[in-house]
């Protein structure tokens, strides 16, 4: 028994470090979190897939082996506990026992027997009865079921394991080890997967998965194994005619249903079903669940903007997710990589607190992977619609260099008519030397007369120093235009203060200059003059957001900003596929474990004996009992016992009993 | 007067258990028949066939527990009267604020603030019982108690009925995120502690075990203050199935148990290492008594962990396409049944009892705190519904 127990420990003990190490992640991930000679250690011991690892599995295994030679073992101990009465036990060995007692009955021996008989019969015991000379043994059970309970449990451990053995992907794993199935780890279309990483169509059990897009069929899974996987063909085609996610009135997703339908060459008419998640479907043998979704390659109607170069000269660019095609813009060639489409995003609504409603749909979002020739990608993720934030929209585009980091999110502020045209114009503007020019010389002028500074011939190189700026803020921002300013002033000379007032007028300069830009801008779209605009708040505050975007835009590092203006959307069905022929060996071990554990905690089994013994004058009744379970239960069923007789005899007013 | 032979001797027999039953046990087991038919009679239609299962089960198990201890029956009464008071006076989720019996006692959180207001009360009293062995201060413990379990159940009935008011697709029964399951987890763990106070035969243990149910309660607490949890949200696809209703209880059953034994393991090593003619000793149970009580309450909570993980089992084949997933969760739930499998095997083939096993069954607290809360704290899997 102590193996027992040493085993139960072990298993648990291994387990555990299935739950602190993550299973069954992409070995690349491994490499990274724990570092080359780790993850080789940890690869070697089995760690990424610890429950199917060899060391486990023989754990596991000295434990069924040990419970079924328990069982064997003990099989015929509780056959004779539940066959033998026991009926040669002698008077003296009864009197030893808790609970016993003797009554002296002026009866017959037979009546008396009668009587003994009929009260082990009235509390549901067995009774065997046997003739030893002159004493008659009474010999009685029940609550032999218990013993049922010890079979069935243990039984049941060996029976469940087998079951999940049946089910368990060990011969996969053994095929791939020893034998002719390799694992495929690229990522390749299904035609195109070598013959040594298909599976056929066979009897065995699998979990695998596939996704499959609305409109689309497949007749295969995929199987996960080690660090890639099989293909495991099916005798059907499984057709997601929709896919769809209801919500609540929260926002939150209610429910992911997909109308599928089996094409079985078998039959004339597919079967149709809806699955959804806790309602699969199950044809031949085959369980099919939804457990997943994600984009099926929807069509995006796309307008990209330059944002440098011939900056105002957008196209439109059709494009479906998961296809890509190259993009030149801006003198730039890129591959264009459309990921994924999603229609809801969900987010925390920030004035929840006012309407109650803690969430809100923001609307469609779009990520995309702007390749360069050379290979180095950058990933953007875009919504759809403008986001108000602060009281003002703005058009937000997320940007990251590799999957580790978060977006950063440039905020592209949308005009009066919910557009990013009068952004665009402005940039565009920046980028015309000569609308810079002349805004420049604007802005010097006015400077310089506000300043008092009334020399005409400083306008052309305040000026030109103006347009040198935003040169800089074009390329790098305001840090670039700060840090080319400091180096400027710096050869100029030593003097702290003469710095600090050239730092301030430049500065101004730029202020100047890029507010005339911009003045210039309104008036183009009011087809007014320049001089004629006057600016108002909502103006001053679309000024300085878009000032923040022109500075973003240096770290932005793409040449183009795609805007969604309409899409169509495809979703694909994520769907697991399994096979468990070993399930109703599984649930006859789960019955069998269940009802073994109740009788073996609560029925007990007990053991009565009544010896009559016909003595000098009176016969002697000596009843005695044991309980393998629960002895303060059977003491008050033994005193009961007692408290009866007592009462018949009594009310028979035939006994002189005394305590034995 | 001699009665008949024949009638002496059927007089031996035990009556038949119809015979046994007294009136009360008869009426308590029409009532609840009655209200299973009347509930399954009027909501058949939005019910499916599992559902209807399960209540016809409950309903059973009710008037079988209500026959084997009979406090619970007046107890379940209660809970159901006032619950359906508090159902009287709901007709919108916001007539919590503006009727009286709602705003102070019955509405869900009110009737939650109550539950966690007097089970520390409990607990004081029961403390106070035990070391100035005042029976008053004992009893007191044991009426608090139960009015506690009251408010905590009914507290999770109006809840029930709450989400129904939110919308007739988010209302579930709450047992689906931490915050409620603490409240089951304090509800189930007071009833079995008094079924097992009365069975015992004494009140003593009480200032034990209501320590671990008072620490829960000051989980959920914190839990709602400082986290907002005791909102109703809706139920994510995954736990939209009827299995929730009986996988959830049963595991709670499990848990409540366990930390009910663990307690009493170390009111064992307190007595223990106490002197025996001392305070502790003329105070606390004996060690006989500890011992046999913490065994059956082990026993209890094995046989319906074993249940809740198979259950799950079920579950998860039905929902994730596996009854196994060596899931985090699932895999904690193992260890911990091995963990209560190993000590009842010590128990029943070493005979083992005494100091050592009452140390196992407070270690086992840990492993089952950890099953508990631990996996949903610092693991992640496919189980994360109760994010802290």
């Amino acid at each position: 028994m102590n193996l027992a127990i040493t085993l139960l420990v072990a298993v648990s003990i291994a387990s555990i470090i299935g739950t602190v190490l993550q299973q069954n992640q992409d070995y690349g991930d491994y490499v990274i979190k724990f570092g080359p000679f780790w993850f080789e250690v940890f690869r070697r011991l089995g760690l990424y897939d610890v429950y199917s690892s060899g060391w486990f599995l023989s754990i596991l295994g000295f434990l069924v082996v040990s419970t079924s030679v328990c069982l064997v073992r003990h099989a015929p101990v509780m056959w004779r506990e539940v066959t033998r009465y026991r009926d040669h036990v002698q008077a003296t060995s009864l009197r030893v026992l808790r609970n016993h007692r003797s009554w002296h009955l002026q009866l017959s021996a037979d009546e008396t027997e009668l009587v003994a008989a009929r009260l082990m019969q009235g509390h549901s015991y067995r009774v065997r009865r046997k003739q030893r000379g002159e004493t008659r043994v009474l010999a009685a059970m029940k609550g032999r079921v218990n013993r049922l309970g010890y079979v069935f449990t243990h039984l049941a451990i060996v029976v469940i394991c087998v079951g999940a053995l049946i089910d368990g992907s060990l011969p996969l794993k053994l095929r791939e080890q020893f034998g002719d199935l390799r694992v495929e780890t690229q990522n390749l279309p299904v035609s195109k997967v070598p013959k040594d990483s298909r599976l056929p169509v066979g009897t065995g059990a699998f979990r695998g998965s596939v996704t499959i897009p609305e409109g689309q069929e497949a007749g295969v899974v995929f199987l996960p194994l080690r660090d890639g996987y099989v293909v495991q063909d099916l005798p059907f085609d499984i057709r997601v005619d929709d896919f769809r996610i209801k919500h609540y009135p929260t926002g939150k997703p209610k429910s992911f249903e997909s109308d599928i339908s089996i094409l079985d060459p078998k039959r004339d008419k597919p079967v149709t079903d809806t699955i959804r998640v806790n309602h699969p479907f199950t044809y031949k043998g085959y369980t099919i669940y939804q457990a997943s979704f994600q984009d099926g390659g929807s069509r995006l109607d796309i307008h990209a903007w330059p944002l440098k170069g011939n900056v105002g000269d957008a196209r439109t660019v059709d494009g479906r997710v998961f296809q890509n095609q190259p993009l030149q813009v801006a003198g730039a060639k890129r591959t264009l990589e459309l990921t994924d489409f999603k229609m809801f995003n969900v987010r925390p609504n920030p004035e929840g607190v006012k309407t109650g409603r803690k969430f809100q749909n923001v609307g469609p979002s779009f990520t995309y992977k702007l390749r360069r020739p050379s290979g180095e990608a950058r990933e953007f993720h875009n919504y759809m619609a403008p986001q108000r934030i602060d009281g003002a929209s703005y058009y937000l585009s997320g940007v990251r260099s590799s999957p580790g980091e978060s977006f950063r999110y440039l905020h592209i502020p949308a005009d009066d008519n919910n557009s990013p045209r009068r952004f665009m114009d402005f940039l565009a503007r920046l980028h015309d030397h000569d609308a810079v020019a002349a805004a420049a010389k604007r802005a010097a002028s006015g400077l310089l007369a506000d300043l008092s500074m009334d020399d005409s011939s400083l306008v052309p190189r305040v000026s030109h120093t103006a347009e040198v700026m935003i040169g800089d803020l074009l390329d790098g921002g305001f840090q670039e235009v700060q840090r080319n300013v400091r180096k400027r002033i710096k050869a100029g000379g030593d003097d702290d203060k003469r710095r600090q007032t050239l730092m301030n007028f430049s500065r101004m300069v730029l202020e100047r200059t890029l507010s005339e830009v911009y003045r210039g801008t309104i008036a183009n779209e009011r087809k007014v003059s320049a001089s004629s605009v006057d600016l108002d708040d909502t103006q001053r505050r679309f000024f300085g957001d878009a000032l923040d975007a022109v500075s973003g835009i240096a770290r932005y590092g793409a040449p183009v900003w795609l805007q969604l203006t309409g899409f169509k959307q495809r979703q694909a069905a994520g769907l697991q596929i399994t096979r468990a022929p070993g399930r109703p060996v599984v649930l006859l071990g789960f019955g069998l474990l269940i009802a073994g554990v109740f009788l073996l905690f609560y029925v007990a089994h007990r053991r009565l004996w009544a010896l009559v013994i016909p003595r000098n004058g009176y016969t002697e009744l000596l009843l005695a009992g044991v309980s393998q379970r629960n002895p303060e239960g059977f003491r008050r069923e033994f005193e009961a016992l007692e408290a009866n007789l007592d009462r018949q005899l009594d009310g028979d007013g035939e006994s002189d009993r005394t305590e034995g | 007067m001699a009665t008949s032979h024949q009638e002496m001797l059927r007089a031996l027999e035990r009556p038949p258990l119809w015979r046994r039953l007294a009136l009360r046990d008869w009426a308590w087991a029409v009532f609840m028949a009655a209200v299973a038919a009347l509930t399954i009679g009027r909501y058949h239609g939005v019910m499916n066939p599992y559902e209807i299962g399960i209540t016809t089960g409950v309903s059973l198990g009710a008037i079988g527990l209500g026959w084997h201890w009979r406090s619970i029956a007046p107890f379940l009464i209660a809970v159901g009267v006032v619950s359906l008071f508090a159902v009287t006076r709901y007709p919108a989720l916001d007539a919590a604020h503006s009727d009286f019996f709602l705003e102070y006692f019955v509405s869900s959180q009110s009737a939650i603030m109550w539950m966690s207001a007097l089970f520390p009360a409990a607990t004081l009293a029961y403390f106070i019982g035990l070391i100035a062995r005042s029976d008053f201060s004992l009893r007191t413990g044991s009426v608090l108690t139960w009015i506690a379990a009251g408010a905590g159940l009914v507290g999770l009935m109006v809840r029930w009925w709450e989400s129904y008011l939110m919308g007739p697709d988010i209302g579930h029964i709450p047992v689906s995120n931490l915050y409620e399951v603490f409240i089951l987890f304090s509800v189930i763990t007071s009833l079995i502690y008094l079924y097992f106070e009365r069975s015992a035969g004494t009140r003593t243990m009480g200032a034990f075990v209501l320590t671990v149910i008072s620490a829960a309660v000051g989980f959920l607490l914190w839990y709602q203050f400082a986290r907002h949890a005791s909102g109703i949200e809706p139920l994510v696809p995954a736990l939209q199935s009827y299995w929730m209703k009986i996988h959830v209880p049963a595991n709670f059953i499990g848990y409540g148990s366990f930390s009910m034994a663990a307690m009493l393991g170390v009111a064992y090593l307190i007595r223990g290492g106490a002197p025996e003619d001392g305070a502790i000793a003329a105070r606390l149970p004996s060690l006989e008594k500890l011992d046999d009580v913490m065994y059956r309450a082990i026993s209890l909570g094995f046989a319906f962990f074993t249940v809740a993980t198979i259950l799950g089992s079920l579950w998860a084949a039905e929902a994730w396409g596996g009854y196994w997933s060596w899931d985090p969760k699932e895999t904690w739930a193992l260890i911990v049944w091995l963990n209560y499998a190993a000590w009842l095997h010590m128990r029943f083939t070493k005979g083992m009892r005494g100091r050592p096993m009452a140390w196992w069954a407070v270690v086992g607290l840990a492993v089952t705190t950890f099953a508990f809360l631990g996996v949903n704290i610092f693991l992640s899997g496919l189980h994360s519904y109760g994010q802290l």
